[in-house]
């Protein structure tokens, strides 16, 4: 099996656009979950959630004038501004004339273009088809998003969309990695990305699982692992990696991030106490366990945990997942944040945001402090040594960070990021 | 002309980035020539639809490959 590195990151995040913006939030604990009126008006019991600010954004830089006409998927500018960004920030360019035949994307989501798609509906149901137009497809199916950036960038290699819920930004960076490690691509955009709005937020609503205490105090909503913690503030947003062979990063001189050693996938098939929406522990469990196995290191190797912690009251029970999994509890037990607290569980696009922040702690030496999380719920303290649970940002050097996203449908997946030295 | 330059402002629209808009005359041809997508060509009708209050129906288009063809399209729907 090849090596396989991150040389190139990109992010459009409820808490910031762009990796610097991005970075300061994270480190310095400023939300990105903001009250929405239109909400309110919905009669949404949760009235907060986390949207990108693309209002400063230019989207001419992204996009060209005929694809911004009538572009009304959010998850496709969120996906094409982070894909594009992280492609430059590897220090690569668009193909110009031949696909490059050695670079492939895998960009997951959950539902793509959900407002496009309501534009349809209404034109469908008043006998008005003919007046839908050319992108009604391309801008609501789900590989739209690969689609448009595989078109934009000339990537021909494996162009595909995964889906997996929660779990499907985490996933396609495992997918891009298999790809890169089995000799069968050089270089892989992966990433994912979720719209945004109240026809993607309201399921969870009506679920009855999001807070509903915070609508005046939308910073204090997302509460990872907290006592306090009442249910997941939903979000939106994409995230972008490059992944790349070492050879060709090494051969072109790629800026290199980190090293993804590998992980596992799995579903606990809805057995064991797992379900449509509750993860069964067995398979969570095994799922560490065969990360930590398949990239051949030991649980006590594993120096800090980015948790999928969505600031439910099931937080504790992640928590004895992970300390089961790792035979590691109390003072052993590892570093572990949550970056929810920040702009909340962006759903599909959850996993590949918070793998961009994790491997921005790999690069920068930190580890960024939880939001809302200073009442540690009881039942993880039990568990866990106070002094690892990193509710403020902090100077430390992890070598190996393992970072775990969990979905509806009970499936996991547990992705393994390594500092990178370069030997000189 | 006073037809021909409104669907030239339409046609602009859907030019790709390095094709410029002098480059729309009678006889362009839109996807040869002019370089349009061709799924794009739906998106044009419908705007054209607008602007004249017009009605196209699928035969109109499909014998629309130029400028000058849709411009006789639209001549002979407005009257």
């Amino acid at each position: 099996m090849r090596r396989v590195v991150v040389t190139g990151i990109g992010i459009c995040a409820p808490n910031g656009i762009g990796l610097a913006a991005f970075e300061r939030s994270l480190f310095k604990g400023i939300s990105g979950i903001q009250h929405f009126q239109e909400l309110e008006e919905l009669n949404f019991s949760c009235q907060v959630a986390g949207k990108p600010n693309i209002e400063d954004i230019n989207l001419n830089e992204y996009f060209d004038k005929v694809q911004l006409k009538g572009l009304n998927s959010s998850g496709v500018v969120y996906g094409t501004i982070a894909g594009l960004d992280a492609w430059k920030n590897a220090g690569l360019e668009p193909q110009l004339q031949e696909p490059d035949w050695d670079s492939g994307i895998i960009f997951g989501t959950g539902i793509l273009g959900v407002d496009k798609f309501r534009e349809a509906i209404y034109k469908v149901d008043s006998g008005n088809v003919r007046r839908l137009g050319s992108t009604s497809v391309v801008q609501t199916m789900a590989s739209g998003i690969s689609a448009y950036l595989g078109g934009i960038i000339g990537l021909g290699n494996w162009a595909t969309t995964n889906s997996s819920a929660c779990t499907t930004g985490t996933e396609a960076v495992l997918m891009g990695y298999d790809r890169i490690a089995s000799g069968k691509a050089e270089r892989m955009l992966v990433g994912s990305c979720s719209d945004s709005g109240p026809y993607v937020w309201g399921g969870f609503d009506a679920m009855r699982i999001l807070p509903t205490k915070f609508n005046d105090q939308p910073e204090k909503a997302s509460r990872p692992m907290s006592a306090s913690a009442s249910g997941f503030v939903p979000g939106s947003g994409a995230g972008a990696l490059v992944l790349e062979s070492l050879e060709s990063a090494l051969a072109r001189n790629a800026p290199i991030y980190a090293e993804v050693l590998g992980g596992d996938v799995n579903s606990g098939g809805q057995r064991q106490g797992g379900s449509m929406t509750a993860a069964n522990p067995v398979a969570v469990q095994h799922c560490i366990r065969k990360a930590l196995e398949n990239v051949k290191i030991t649980a006590k190797d594993v120096d800090a945990i980015n948790g999928h912690l969505t600031a439910t009251t099931k937080d504790p029970d992640e928590i004895t997942n992970w300390s089961s999994a790792m035979g590691r509890s109390g003072n052993d037990f590892p570093f572990i944040n949550s970056f929810k607290g920040h702009f909340g569980h962006c759903l599909a696009a959850s996993g590949s945001i918070e793998c961009v922040g994790t491997v921005l702690q790999l690069k920068s030496g930190k580890l960024f402090g939880t939001m809302n999380c200073d009442d540690i719920h009881p039942k993880i303290l039990e568990q866990v040594d106070p002094s690892k649970i990193v509710n403020s940002s902090m100077d430390y050097s992890p070598k190996i960070i393992a970072k775990a996203s969990f979905g509806f449908g009970d499936v996991n997946c547990c992705v393994i990021f390594k500092q990178f030295k370069k030997i000189i | 002309m006073e037809n021909f330059e409104r669907l030239k402002e339409i046609v602009a629209q859907y030019l790709p980035d390095d094709v410029d808009a002098d480059k729309i005359q009678l006889d362009s041809n839109f996807t040869q020539e002019l370089n349009i997508n061709s799924a794009n060509l739906v998106d044009i009708v419908l705007d054209v639809e607008d602007a004249f209050n017009i009605q196209l129906e699928n035969d109109d288009m499909d014998g629309m490959q130029t400028v000058s063809d849709a411009l006789k399209i639209i001549e002979n729907k407005v009257g």
